[in-house]
């Protein structure tokens, strides 16, 4: 299951732009990939298979969303301004920093649920 | 003029890595900073000699008005140099004073980080950033004042002067803001130009009442002024720099600085004349009676700042170059004694004035520091403090009406007590018979006992040479407060009139009061039984009771307990959206523009319906969150029936995690009680029922408004223009309202850090066990 609801997220996190989706609710589907992993095999497995703690998502996804931010600055433009590649990519399509911002916004949900589901899950063992 | 400003700043930072390399023998290399900017500022005398003003500027948030406004002219200019040139010698005597002490890193970086806010205090033009800085310096001398923070007098007195402080450092926001807003301009100089319409404005009372506040309360002025002998807690340098030459003085610049936006009426004068009276006389009636010699000098600086307000208040051109010279007489004289008290106590252990005596035989350099600064804090011809006094006397006797007899008579009285406890101070601990246990004391290393001679000798020598500092300093100063040139050169000898008569009654007095009294344990007691009637003592019992009144008031609203205040939040919400509702016209339904009802909609809502039901009644948890979980799936339905996909899929999935998590946290719960009685459940019905037909009717309200689709057509016309997205939701989220998202992010980062940290704190406790 915890791969095809992965790639599923990451489904909805792209296709958000024009269909319904988006890093939140990609997020949220990511984590709950690796709850039902953590229900079946444990939340010790699920952290080993992580490799480092959810809680490290955190910092990395908002260091994303903030540097999607601020980039268009680099370029003269006003912060949060969008900027777009003029060629589309295959498969993904056309790339933005919105795309980034969306993925910083994924990280951060996938490590905030996790780090508080499983902090209460050992904290219940 | 930024970075000299900012140097003080970027110097405390530097503290934080390399301050472990500064606490040994380098230490006096700190002192460096101060040596640097008062040379700086030196530089500038003769151009504001010549009657310029440099000004900077540099836009920070224009849009508030609030700009890197720097003004330099002849006031500046005199606070800049007392701030950086006692500075100096303070950083000097704290290498020694302090050596070895294992946090000296940590007070020079305060000191530096003191230094630079008060350097911008007296420097800026924006009453904003003036008023920032103004914290600070508060802010400094907290840490300042509790550096030794194992001593728990130290601490509740650094409270206490914060307290103060920054209570009317909140007032004068008030009042600048005020200021600002009514003549269009955070600007000083801009200020003075709109002054007549400033003065005749309805607020100008108000105006007045918030900067006095803010200025009374720094200056120690009565009834404020006991948060300074507790500030006396502070190493003697810290005293000594703070609390009597500079920071304490930055109530009396406000006043100097703003004469010229607000002074010059009834409204200002009679308030600060009868303010500064009270404190001058107060202050100095209460430093006799002290036996510790920071006691005495602490109440000294209270009474020569009131002796400063008074003579801002009475506005007159001589009582202005009065103040000025005042001002540098007092930090001169005062620094002096104050650094003379600190090798007093390093060295002996004790600052009981009634135990010292004789020590001028092994402290030689020292009683001659202590002697000078005592000769010119009792004003003897030829020293500085004797052209203050003069210029004091001659400010009272020339102002109208029956107040020269009065105020008059208030400064002699005054000086006579300041004259007593300056002698009490710097010639006590001298003279007389050096007692057996001090024989032994050595004269400590020359950054101790140089900086106090050297101050004390700068006050004889502009008293001598009074030209010294009047063109290039004083007059400039005053020139400033006023607008216009004065003409009157300092000079020591003015002839034989009603002011030497004075000045002569004054020493007579006061040296006969000091060969007439000793100072003793017998008459601090006698002082003391009044302390029930202090403002000290009203306004700490008014602090306790606001104590007591805030836990009160916290235990009934913030009980613990999460269904108080769901239950709490939840009826306000109704009550407040109940009277919007009712109080916004009748409530309408109109059939005809619901849309019709099919049969999925009727069979989700019964869904929901027996799912709520079975929430309610349910005698087991888990039975009631499965429900709970049916209720929000059945909510997903409704929102993809209405077309709102995006909603339904974050709904779909929240609701998923909190099973989850709910069935994480279930079993660590005690088995099921009813733990509610009857009444709170009919209270719970009552309640939520409310909330639900207010939503309800809400509802109901918004289909019969004429709907406003600007917003939406807005976002759906430009999703694609502009951010080149499709779904308008998620276009909305992550462009035109990216910033909130990226808010919400940080928020919900900041709420797992807070579980994770909660728990993981009990899970240590508990792995200990």
């Amino acid at each position: 299951m915890l791969p095809i609801l992965l790639l599923f997220s990451l489904f909805i996190l792209l296709r958000g732009h024009y269909y319904p989706g988006g890093g939140f609710v990609g997020g949220l589907i990511a984590a709950i990939a690796f709850v039902l992993h953590s229900f079946t095999n444990g939340t010790d497995d699920t952290l080993k298979l992580l490799r480092v703690h959810p809680s490290a998502f955190i910092p990395v996804g908002l260091g994303i969303a903030a540097l999607s931010m601020f980039a268009p600055m680099l370029v003269g433009q006003p912060v949060m301004t969008g900027l777009w590649f003029n060629e589309p990519f295959p498969v993904i399509g056309l790339i933005g920093s919105a795309l980034f911002f969306d993925i910083g916004v994924y990280i951060v949900v996938v490590g905030v649920v996790l780090t508080i589901l499983f902090t209460i899950s050992q904290y219940s063992e | 003029m930024l970075f000299a400003i900012l140097a003080g700043f970027i110097v405390s930072l530097l503290y934080i890595p390399f301050g472990r390399f500064l606490k040994g023998r380098l230490a006096v290399l700190a002192s460096l900073l101060p040596i640097g900017l008062f040379t700086y500022f030196a530089a500038f005398i003769p151009d504001i000699q010549d009657g310029a003003s440099i000004a900077f500027h540099q836009p920070w948030v224009p849009s508030l008005g609030i700009n890197f406004d720097f003004q330099l002219d002849g006031l500046s200019l005199l606070f800049s140099l007392l701030i950086t040139g006692i500075g100096s010698l303070v950083f000097l005597y704290a290498a020694a004073y302090l050596k070895g002490h294992p946090y000296l890193d940590r007070f020079y970086a305060y000191l530096s980080l003191f230094m630079a806010a008060m350097l911008g205090v007296v420097l800026a033009d924006n009453v904003l950033l003036l008023f920032i800085f103004w914290e600070l310096t508060s802010i400094s001398s907290f840490f300042l004042i509790g550096f030794n923070n194992d001593n728990a007098d130290s601490r509740k007195s650094a409270l206490v002067a914060l307290g103060v402080t920054g209570g009317g450092g909140f007032l004068l926001m008030a009042g600048l803001i005020l200021m600002g807003h009514l003549s269009g301009s955070y600007s000083i100089q801009e200020m003075i130009a709109t002054n007549e319409y400033l003065k005749g404005h309805a607020l100008y009372g108000l105006i007045l009442l918030l900067v006095f506040v803010g200025a009374f309360t720094k200056s120690a002025q009565f009834p404020f002024h006991f948060w300074l002998p507790g500030a006396m807690k502070a190493p003697t340098p810290i005293s000594a720099y703070l609390h009597s030459a500079t920071m304490v003085k930055a109530g009396v610049y406000l006043l100097a600085r703003l004469y010229p936006v607000l002074g010059g009426t009834d409204y200002w004068t009679y308030p600060l004349i009868i303010i500064g009276g009270i404190t001058m006389l107060y202050g100095a009636f209460h430093s006799i009676f002290r036996t510790d010699l920071k006691g005495i000098l602490a109440y000294s600086t209270i009474s020569a700042l009131g002796i400063l307000v008074f003579l801002i208040g009475i506005g007159t051109p001589q009582s202005l170059l009065a103040a000025a010279v005042f001002i540098l007489v007092h930090a001169l004289y005062k620094a002096a004694l104050f650094l003379t008290t600190g090798v007093i106590d390093h060295e002996t252990g004790t600052r009981d004035v009634t135990q010292l005596s004789g020590l001028r035989k092994v402290l030689f350099p020292l009683a001659i520091a202590g002697l000078l600064a005592a000769l010119s804090s009792a004003g003897l011809p030829f020293t500085f403090g004797f052209i203050g006094k003069d210029l004091v006397y001659e400010a009272t006797l020339h102002t109208d009406g029956i107040l020269p007899l009065v105020l008059t008579g208030l400064a002699v009285v005054t000086n006579i007590f300041l004259l007593y406890a300056g002698l009490l101070a710097g010639l006590k601990p001298f003279a007389g018979r050096l007692p057996e246990r001090y024989s032994a004391i050595h004269l400590p290393h020359a950054l101790m006992w140089a900086p106090p001679l050297l101050l004390a000798i700068l006050g004889i020598a502009f008293g001598a040479f009074p030209a010294l500092a009047d063109a290039s300093l004083l007059n400039p100063a005053a020139t400033a407060m006023i607008n216009e040139a004065i003409d009157s050169p300092l000079k020591i000898w003015h002839g034989f009139n009603t002011v030497l008569l004075l000045s002569g009654i004054t020493l007579a007095l006061g040296v006969a009061l000091y060969l007439a009294r000793k100072p003793s344990a017998h008459g601090l007691a006698w002082i003391e039984r009044f302390n029930p009637l202090s403002p000290k003592h009203l306004i700490a019992s008014l602090t306790r009771a606001v104590h007591r009144f805030a836990i009160r008031y916290t235990r009934t609203l913030h009980n613990g307990f999460l269904r108080v205040y769901l239950l709490r939040i939840i009826i306000f919400a109704v009550l407040l959206l109940a009277f919007r509702l009712f109080s916004g016209g009748a409530i309408r339904l109109i059939p005809d523009q619901l849309s019709p009802v099919g049969i999925y909609e009727i069979a989700v809502v019964g869904i929901l319906v027996a799912a709520i039901y079975l929430a309610v009644t349910s005698t087991s948890r888990l039975t009631a969150v499965v429900a709970t979980s049916v209720i929000g799936y059945g909510m997903c339905l409704l929102f993809v029936f209405y077309s709102a996909p995006d909603l339904a899929m974050t709904q779909f999935t929240i609701d998923t995690l909190t099973v989850v998590l709910f069935v994480l946290v279930l079993f660590r719960l005690p088995s099921f009680l009813n733990l509610a009685n009857r009444g709170t459940r009919i209270r719970d019905w009552l309640v939520a029922s409310a909330f639900g037909a207010v939503i309800a009717l809400i509802g109901i309200q918004v289909l019969n408004q004429p709907i406003d689709d600007t917003i939406s057509k807005f976002y759906g016309d430009n999703a694609y223009v502009l951010a080149k997205g499709k779904n308008v939701v998620n276009v909305i989220l992550v462009d035109f309202r990216g910033f909130d998202t990226m808010f919400e992010i940080v928020v919900l980062s900041i709420a797992a850090i807070g579980v994770f940290s909660l728990l993981k704190l009990r899970l240590k406790a508990s792995e200990k066990e």
